[in-house]
């Protein structure tokens, strides 16, 4: 009976061992606490070129994440790319209409991420609403070749 | 005298021919009574249930005394993880990144493989040689005799013991091979402590790596007890018979948790 007694603690402390671990490895090393799931709102934003920006990329006001991106698609008439952002709900009434949104790189080799810097309007936006100022991506060759145009232009002018 | 020798040759070449055919058929049944077993012992899953006191037994020799290897195993391979790690990553100025690195290996690789693997070799022989000598022993006779059927009483609580520890065995892997790491990374080689959980948690998906992993564990908790329980069930019995289905039983669940584990992992994280 004794016998009986301690296998039954070992294995109930064996199972609570094996589920608190898949607890630990849920919320502490994987990402459930961060993300918020489904709630929230969404608003759209237009870019010429997205670079390497993917669905899941962070959305960020001021450094701190407000989002994410939750699908991009291509407007086949304008040929833009089209961005839907998912704000988190606690951050509702939190960007203004006027707001500027740009696509920038964390760290030199790092993932791409939209940041956006808030405006002056009174007005927000709310769902399916859309960014009207945005800034594409930064494309190193177009950069490299813009440099090298323009010294070409100096060295022509001299 | 040289048709003769001919005919000599031809016969030779049809009993190699034979051989080969053999060998095929062979491998056939055995696969053939391997899912008739299956199918035994997945049926008598409704005998379990009005016995779980079976199950609880088998879940001690399968799961509780397997706790200390994985255990010991899951803390030192996170160990070296993080020293490894950091030693390339610091190479290129990305030392934050030692816990994405050391997670998502455990998660998604380490954890599941190394724990089937251990189990296969502690649990799975162990498995294999109970049931092999109770073959042996004629025990399994004469539980037939009393009108028991075996594969229900004695098979069945230890494949499923096996397929619900392996998940339970792996996560403990992982979650101490991440407390492992954090150790070495940020307690002897001085990797920021916030950086390490904060760009672990943006970097590692709950469904994407943690539930993949559990899924694999899944899968390899179900192949391996199958493996031990088949070859335990139709070992030879006799000594030898006995050692010979336990060293099988580790050779075929070790190939078939790498196996599988190429397998899945091209169908999950391929994109």
């Amino acid at each position: 009976m004794t016998q009986n007694r301690t296998m039954e603690i070992l294995v109930g402390a064996f199972m609570a061992a094996g589920f608190l671990a898949l607890f630990f490895l849920s919320m502490q090393v994987s990402n459930l606490s961060a993300s918020s799931g489904g709630d929230g709102y969404q608003i759209q934003a237009r870019f010429d070129n997205i670079g390497s920006l993917k669905v899941r990329s962070p959305v960020t006001m001021a450094g701190v994440r407000i989002g994410r991106v939750s699908a991009i698609d291509f407007d086949r008439k304008t040929f833009e790319a089209v961005v839907a952002l998912r704000i988190d709900s606690e951050y509702a009434q939190a960007i203004p209409e006027d707001t500027f949104a740009k696509i920038f790189t964390a760290g030199l080799l790092g993932e791409q991420y939209i940041g956006l810097d808030a405006g002056g309007s009174a007005t927000f936006l709310s769902e399916g609403d859309q960014i009207t100022h945005t800034q594409s991506a930064l494309v190193l060759e177009e950069i490299i070749g813009q440099f090298l145009f323009s010294k070409a232009e100096e060295g022509a002018k001299n | 005298m040289e048709y003769e020798a001919n005919a000599v040759r031809e016969f030779a070449v049809l009993e190699q021919l034979a051989r080969l055919g053999r060998i095929g058929i062979g491998s056939l049944e055995q696969l053939g009574r391997g899912h008739l077993l299956l199918l035994q012992v997945l049926a008598g899953v409704s005998e379990l249930l009005t016995r779980p006191r079976l199950l609880l037994n088998q879940l001690f020799s399968v799961g509780v005394l397997s706790v200390l290897i994985v255990a010991i195993s899951g803390t030192f391979v996170g160990m070296v993880l993080g020293l490894q790690g950091y030693y390339i990553l610091s190479q290129f100025g990305a030392e934050q990144t030692l816990g994405v690195m050391v997670a998502a290996s455990l998660v998604r690789e380490l954890g599941p493989v190394v724990t089937a693997l251990l189990f296969a070799g502690r649990a799975g022989s162990a498995l294999t040689a109970e049931i092999g000598l109770m073959k042996a022993t004629e025990q399994l006779s004469g539980l037939e005799m009393m009108a028991v059927n075996p594969v229900k009483r004695i098979l069945t609580p230890r494949f499923f013991a096996g397929f619900i520890a392996m998940p339970l065995l792996a996560a403990m892997f992982s979650a101490l091979g991440v407390i492992g790491g954090y150790f070495v990374g940020v307690g002897l080689l001085g990797v920021d402590d916030g950086a390490f959980w904060s760009q672990m948690q943006s970097k590692i998906d709950l469904y994407d790596d943690v539930l993949n992993g559990v899924i694999k564990s899944l899968v390899f908790g179900f192949v391996c007890s199958w493996i031990a329980l088949f070859q335990g069930y139709g070992a030879v019995p006799t000594s030898e018979g006995v050692s010979r289905a336990t060293t099988r039983t580790v050779v075929h669940s070790s190939f078939a948790v790498l196996g599988l584990d190429f397998i899945l992992t091209a169908l999950m994280f391929g994109e």
